[in-house]
């Protein structure tokens, strides 16, 4: 890829001052984002998925607060770190919902509800100036619930976000996050709320969308098989910091990671055998005040080497073209102490 | 040559159906036909899972049996410990109180359904406290057992819900649905809040006691992959009706069912070489207040013809022991999911 990527995240730490103690809530994460990609995070609760995901948007809420790093967001005139905007300043909320765009998860929630959702796409349209007036944001609207396969959008378009099923819902809030033709959309989650025949209708609407405007994604979940079916590239995470990167093959045909290759073997799946013991990881996620030194994942890793896993971190290395993994399996860089 | 036991369970035409009410005088303008003639069998011993999208009525039936509504119409026949075989569904409060303790349930959240201002001996022990069991030192060590059962520390008993994380608080869910010694406990999607590892924590706990309880299970849930890995039959419902009830690998690998094989398709596959919109089901599910005329599958199923238009197809008997409600169940070419 030729072009410079359009997001590039840089040591990001993200920490929150709790009367208990900080949590790292994001530890030093690196990705890029090129034009066009699709990139999947995926981790578990507590990896700082979503966490990451605000700080791009610049959504984080105190006590938390980006402590650390970059967020390079290339634009055409030269590239912005986001984390130097002021969160709620002119240059940020300009960016926010025009070029950089969110599916959040639940509908339902994102929708105002003594609004229509066509009253509030039309809004978003007219409040980003991508349309002279009015009676053109509400065309524009009908066009884009057309394009999100809407039926009856002409009658859909008054309807509030309470009276449309949940399929219907999260394609107005695709269609409302298209309204003003952002160059990155965040995907929250956006069908963990829905039902798997929707969710099937629903990816492959991000699909085509994505195939037509060449959108660059950031795709969030937990489901593996979602980024599977959605993303070209995946950043696997765990307690805020990248276990493994790579193309999308390579994470699910040659993972690295002990982590990435625990959590997809203990998936229950459509084939295997079944009424058997899934292979499981020992264990429990660490409290967020009491983070393992070392590797985040040793404590419960299979292959943890008692002489280095404990005491020192894996720097997330660059082992073959385009394939990171974070793990002295691999490589034995560590990160400085 | 010994007789084959009766089955644990019977549930006969079960019907439940909610009133929808209009206007001032809340005149009865219809109902809603959440479960409509519903009838399968739960042997001792084995899971059945339920499967279908929200709104098929699935937690409703489950609702049913645990007498938690009364049924409209239909039976749910159960056999006693001791043998007898009773009606559960016209049964008044009274009769009920002592079977409660033979017919148990697991929620979805593991949150919501522990009480926060009290310890875990409280939580796990009130079922022991409502059967009769007067002394503490009794309850606690019940509790202590029931704790080791699940995998807890009976430690852990003088401590409050929020002090666990969610995979241990749905252990702790666990011990309390099993303080009785049930012999039928429905689990209602017991593992759709928890993360991949948990998850499969969760599911071996739960074979394991199974196999060492002899418990029987009606495992509710929309995952498919779970319900697959954990049950030994299934029963998949669509707007308030059975459409496939056969053993588990005869559903997966010969559905006999187009929605039952839609279903299975919409399921994401964990591969990214393994990437088509084949067959994505179109449309939505219909409204149980208003249901399509003859199959209620028809308007989305790709194989429709005049007759599913017209007539209501029966559940009947494909092949021994795999029942389905389709017009040409057993001649269409539905390939596995």
């Amino acid at each position: 890829m030729n072009a410079p990527p359009l997001l590039r995240v840089r040591d990001l730490h993200v920490s929150f001052k709790m009367d208990e103690g900080t949590v790292r809530a994001v530890d030093g994460l690196s990705f890029d984002l090129f034009p066009g990609q699709v990139l999947g995070i995926v981790g578990e609760s507590g990896c700082g998925k979503s966490v990451t995901m605000k700080a791009v948007l610049q959504l984080i809420e105190p006590p938390g607060r980006i402590s650390k790093g970059e967020i390079l967001y290339q634009r055409d005139s030269g590239a912005i770190d986001l984390t130097r905007l002021p969160p709620k300043g002119a240059a940020m909320r300009a960016l926010r919902g025009a070029e950089i765009a969110l599916i959040p998860q639940e509908p339902m929630a994102a929708f105002s509800p003594v609004h229509t959702v066509g009253d509030q796409i039309v809004e978003a349209i007219m409040l980003h100036g991508a349309a002279g007036s009015r009676r053109e944001a509400r065309a524009q609207t009908i066009g884009l619930f057309r394009d999100v396969g809407i039926s009856m959008p002409e009658q859909r378009i008054d309807a509030y976000s309470w009276q449309l099923s949940g399929g219907l819902r999260q394609r107005a809030m695709i269609a409302m996050a298209l309204s003003c033709h952002p160059r990155l959309l965040i995907a929250d989650e956006p069908t963990t709320a829905i039902d798997v025949t929707t969710q099937a209708q629903i990816l492959a609407l991000l699909r085509e969308l994505q195939a037509k405007y060449g959108t660059s994604i950031i795709f969030i979940t937990h489901d593996l098989g979602v980024i599977a079916q959605m993303a070209d590239h995946v950043v696997v995470m765990y307690l805020g910091r990248v276990m493994e990167e790579g193309t999308v093959d390579d994470i699910f045909h040659a993972p690295k990671h002990p982590y990435t290759q625990a959590l997809l073997r203990s998936m229950p799946n459509m084939h295997g055998e079944t009424r058997t013991a899934l292979p499981i990881i020992s264990g429990a996620l660490p409290h967020p005040f009491n983070r393992p030194p070392g590797c985040p994942f040793h404590p419960r890793c299979p292959d943890a080497m008692a002489d280095r896993c404990a005491t020192r971190v894996p720097m997330p290395v660059e082992t073959e073209p385009g394939h990171i993994v974070s793990c002295f399996l691999h490589h034995d860089e560590a990160e400085p102490a | 040559m010994s007789e084959t036991p009766a089955p644990l369970l019977d549930v006969r035409g079960l019907r439940k159906y909610f009133p929808i009410v209009k206007g001032m005088f809340r005149r009865k303008a219809g109902a809603v036909r959440a479960v409509d003639d519903v009838s399968f069998t739960v042997n001792e011993g084995e899971t059945l899972g339920l499967v279908g999208e929200s709104g098929c009525g699935k937690t409703t039936v489950s609702r049913c049996i645990l007498r938690a509504i009364d049924p409209t119409a239909g039976q749910v026949l159960y056999r006693t410990r001791v043998g007898e075989i009773v009606d559960l569904a016209p049964m008044s409060r009274r009769d009920l109180a002592p079977l409660r303790q033979e017919i148990q349930m697991i929620f979805q959240d593991p949150f919501g359904s522990l009480n926060p201002r009290m310890t875990l001996l409280d939580n796990v022990g009130e079922p022991l406290l409502v059967n009769g069991v007067r002394s503490r030192v009794q309850r606690m060590d019940r509790v202590a057992e029931l704790l080791r059962l699940v995998g807890l520390r009976p430690e852990f008993m003088h401590r409050f819900p929020h002090a666990f994380s969610g995979g241990q608080r749905q252990r702790i869910g666990i011990a309390r649905a099993l303080a009785t010694n049930p012999r039928l406990v429905v689990a209602d999607e017991p593992v759709s809040a928890l993360d991949v590892s948990v998850q499969a924590q969760v599911l071996n706990l739960l074979l394991e006691l199974q196999k060492s309880l002899r418990l029987t299970f009606i495992f509710v849930a929309h995952d498919l992959s779970v319900v697959r890995h954990i049950s030994d039959r299934v029963a998949v419902m669509y707007v308030g009706q059975l459409v496939e009830l056969a053993p588990t690998a005869a559903v997966f690998e010969r559905p006999q069912h187009p929605y039952t094989a839609a279903l299975m398709r919409a399921v994401p596959v964990p591969d990214p070489r393994v990437r088509n919109d084949d067959g994505i089901l179109r449309g939505e599910v219909p409204s149980p207040a208003a249901p399509p005329s003859g199959c209620y599958f028809h308007p989305r199923c790709r194989f429709a013809e005049d007759q599913c238009r017209q007539e209501a197809p029966l559940l009947r008997e494909t092949s021994p022991g795999h029942f389905a409600r389709c017009h040409f169940a057993g001649h269409l070419e539905l390939g596995p999911g």
